[in-house]
Parts: structure tokens; sequence; C-alpha cells
């Protein structure tokens, strides 16, 4: 941020500084990076028990209107119509060339859809939304609200003490539940490749039910760094890194979220494209990399060929502190896509052994019901 | 011998002609947990602002400047499997490398330890 004035907050900004947090810019919010205890900590704390996270700074949306999970259908080639109320889904928007414009998880409630978007991208996907369902939909940004993720093996055991109804809720569900009084709107989701929760907090509750949480034994605050490492060792996606408009759901892996309806169909920008890459395969492939030794491989780290010629780049990458050794994802031909493939990442100019490995790094844990 | 530091957070023992490098306590903190150090091959000549050392978090890679001129004479390899001693013992099991210095006057701008404290003081 080169203004630091014009910087958010969110509504557990009062609550990080009193625990002890490194504030970050990030995204146009103040965020916590991590708390005393530090990444690899928090890390391993989530691994085993609980962690409390504040991604407040995501966009969550409301878009209302007869027919909308139809009218949505022609912006994400994601099956919408699919969902039955309560259920959800992960999808992204797509460009005309069959880019990524953004990554979201979209529900189906009762009687609209509940949309959670990157922080980042919150005003263009909402522009998106807004121009793209014009005179079939209403979008409303819900900048009233909080949103925490409760996440670990043991955010199950914590949650069902304040509504015993999440217990049975299947992962990559929606449930509109009070906790505290307070109604919530509860996924069994993250981002973490654990069990657990997101749950959307109005804003003037955040902080108390925060604390609550935080009281409990086994729950500790957990930042973004500590995220990130969690998610990359889950092999998820971030977008503006590992997605970006040039990248096309095929290349990244991310096929598994259009479905045979939608593939036949099309409908969605950038069709035409990626169902050419579907029957003909996309040039290049996002895969896991294992760098042989310690030392981690970075973003933007260039991939060789085991001639050495540069044929890709890292997209993620650092120490997974559940391994205790380097991990990374990145894009190579796909040729050299296959796992057990060897590569050679270039770090400060020297040729380093790496393998095309399988992702998740760390077996996903989440609760099937 | 004595100790002294730098700007950038690192210290140096002067022992004679020999300059033992580290990084200070501030600036393990200020990084977090240390996942991985490359240390400089020895034998290699640095000019005072070379690049010395890589140190990586969990998050970050940062580089650490040769506080000194001079010839690597010695390396911390221990570093290499126990990295995490920088954050336990940064003045300690925690040195870096050890560099034969030619130039005695670069020692000059350095802080001792109270000057050192002041300034990291006035940073918060």
């Amino acid at each position: 941020m080169d203004d630091t004035s014009k910087t958010k907050q969110t509504a557990l900004h009062s609550l990080h500084i009193e625990l002890g947090a490194k504030m970050v810019p990030f995204a146009g919010y103040d965020m916590p990076v991590q708390y005393p205890a530090g990444i690899m900590k928090e890390h391993l704390h989530t691994r085993e028990a609980v962690g409390l996270f504040d991604v407040s700074h995501m966009g969550q949306v409301i878009i209302s209107g007869d027919g909308t999970d139809k009218a949505i259908e022609t912006l994400i080639p994601g099956d919408i119509q699919a969902l039955k109320p309560g259920q959800m889904r992960y999808s992204f928007l797509t460009n005309e060339a069959g880019g990524i414009l953004d990554d979201l998880i979209v529900t189906q409630r009762e009687d609209d859809l509940f949309v959670v978007v990157n922080a980042d991208c919150k005003e263009q996907d909402i522009k998106i939304l807004t121009d793209g369902l014009a005179g079939m939909a209403t979008v409303t940004e819900l900048n009233d609200r909080a949103l925490v993720a409760l996440q670990g093996p043991k955010a199950v055991d914590i949650l069902k003490k304040f509504n015993p109804a999440v217990a049975d809720m299947p992962f990559m569900t929606f449930r509109e539940l009070d906790i505290l009084g307070v109604p919530c709107f509860i996924t069994r989701s993250g981002y973490t490749g654990e069990d657990g929760f997101e749950i959307s907090i109005p804003n003037e509750k955040a902080v108390e039910i925060s604390q609550a949480f935080l009281s409990e034994d086994g729950v500790e605050p957990i930042g973004l760094g500590a995220r990130d490492s969690l998610r990359l060792e889950a092999g998820l996606c971030l977008y503006g890194h590992d997605l970006t408009d040039k990248i096309t759901p095929v290349s990244g892996g991310l096929l598994w979220a259009i479905s045979k309806r939608r593939r036949e169909e099309g409908g969605f920008p950038g069709a035409d494209v990626i169902l050419e890459q579907i029957a003909n395969k996309p040039d290049v492939k996002r895969v896991g990399i294992l760098p042989e030794g310690r030392a981690p491989a970075r973003e933007h780290t260039e991939i060789a060929d085991m001639d050495g010629n540069i044929v890709g780049e890292v997209t993620s990458g650092g120490f997974s502190p559940s391994l205790q050794k380097p991990i990374a994802m990145g894009y190579v031909p796909l040729a050299l896509s296959a796992v057990g493939t060897d590569i050679q990442l270039v770090v400060r100019g020297k040729f380093k052994a790496a393998k095309v490995v399988k992702m998740p790094f760390v077996e996903q844990r989440y609760y099937r019901g | 011998m004595s100790i002294k530091f730098t700007k950038d957070h690192e210290w140096v023992s002067i022992d004679g002609d020999i300059a033992t490098v580290g990084i200070s306590d501030y600036a393990q903190e200020q990084l977090g947990d240390v996942v991985f150090v490359e240390v400089p091959d020895v034998g290699r000549d640095l000019s005072k602002g070379d690049e010395l050392a890589v140190v990586e978090s969990v998050k970050a890679a940062s580089e650490v400047y040769a506080p000194i001129s001079g010839e690597v004479i010695e390396v911390n390899s221990e570093l290499e499997d126990a990295p995490s001693k920088v954050n336990e013992d940064a003045f300690g099991e925690g040195w870096f490398a050890k560099i034969k210095f030619s130039n005695a006057d670069e020692t000059a701008e350095m802080m001792d330890e109270d000057a050192y404290k002041t300034y990291i003081e006035g940073l918060s």
C-alpha cells in the first residue's frame, strides 16, 4: 500500500491488536500476518487442534431474483442449477479467452445465492455480476458482516458447543444458525485442507463471538502467513498467483468444478476455449513440486527441464511446516506434468533437483458425513 | 574481542583480524521461524555490502549482506540441518560465517550494543 491512510480495517481489527498480531497491508486491509506464536506454531496448531482466522476482507455477496441460479451460469462454469438449498460449490468467473477472473464459492440458500469472493477481486467481481445479471438479479455486497474461519480437526467439537446442529453438516453445506443468540451464516468449508467452518457474523457481534471461540481450550488465533502455508500443503490455489486471467480451469487442474452438463451445454464466457482444451489437452498444467534439499523455491522461481531449458514458473512455494521440507506448485508443459517427472528449479542462479508430485501435500480431512 | 552491530541488524564479533558474523536477536524475531540458511562458499572474497547469506522463514527469503570486506574462512555448516539455531541462539550457535577482514576501518561506523539498542528502539 502506498497510502496506508486508505487501508481498511475489519471488524476484528482491535482484537488482532489486543492479541499482539503483526499487522500488514493485504488486499487493501490491515490484516494480521501472524500472532506472537509465529507462523510455524500457528500452522501446526491448526493441523492438531483449532485455528481461528479472520477472513472478513473477503467479499460476501447476496444475489437475489427469480432464476438467479440459471442466470449466474452465464458468468461461471459451475453447475449452480444442480444445487439444492444449503449446498455450495467452488467455481470461478471466466473471461472470453477462458482465463480465470476470480475463484469463488457459491451457496444456494432458500431464496437467493450467497457468494464469497476474493478480497483483491471484490470490486471487479461485483461489477461483473451486477452488469452480467442486470435485469435478472440484484447483487448486494454485505459490508455489515465479518467472516471468520474455525479450522482444524477439533473445530467441530468447539463449534457444536455453541450450536449442536453444526455437527451433522457435511463438507460444502450451509446453514443459518444462531451462535450466542446471533444469527450467523455457517458453512462447513475452509482453506486449510482440514475439517472446519466459515462463519459470517454481523460486524457488531464479531469481536464478542470470536473472543468466545478463543476462550475455548485448543483455539488459537491464526494469521495470514499460516493460512498461506496451510492452503499450499492442501494443494489449494491462491488467486492472483496460481490462477490468473491467463490461466484456464483446464490448465489449473480445476475440471472437477465443471460438471458434465456444463461441459455439454457450454454457455459461459470462454466456453469454446475451455471445451477445446478439455478435448485436446492444455499446453501447460499446474503440478505439485517437491524440491530436493531444504531450500524453498518461492513464487516466480524458474522451472527447467533436465536439459536446462526454462519451461515454466513456480506460482506458490514455501516451506511446509507439517512435512518440514519445501513444497511448491507451478506450471509446466504437459509433457513434464506426470507425477514422478524430474525437473529442475533455478534458485538464486543455481539449478536444483526437484520432482513433480501428487497434490495435496498433506491429506485433506474434510467431513463428508 | 568486541561485538558490534550494523544498521542491517548483523552482529560482528571481532577477534584479531577475524570477524564472526550473524544476525541480531531483533532480526531473527522479525524474520520468524528460520527454515533454511544459505551460507557462502569458504574461500569467497566479499566486499562490504555483497550478499553474504540468505535466510528463509516460512513466509519469505531475506538477504544478509557482508558487514565487512574480506575472505570467508569458515561457515556454520550446522545451519544446514538446524536452521532454527538462528532463532534459538542468534549470538551463539546461530552464527553464519567467519571473515578474515582486510579493512579494519569498516568496523568504525558500526554500533556498540548500547547504540544498537537505541537504534532498534527508534524503529518501532
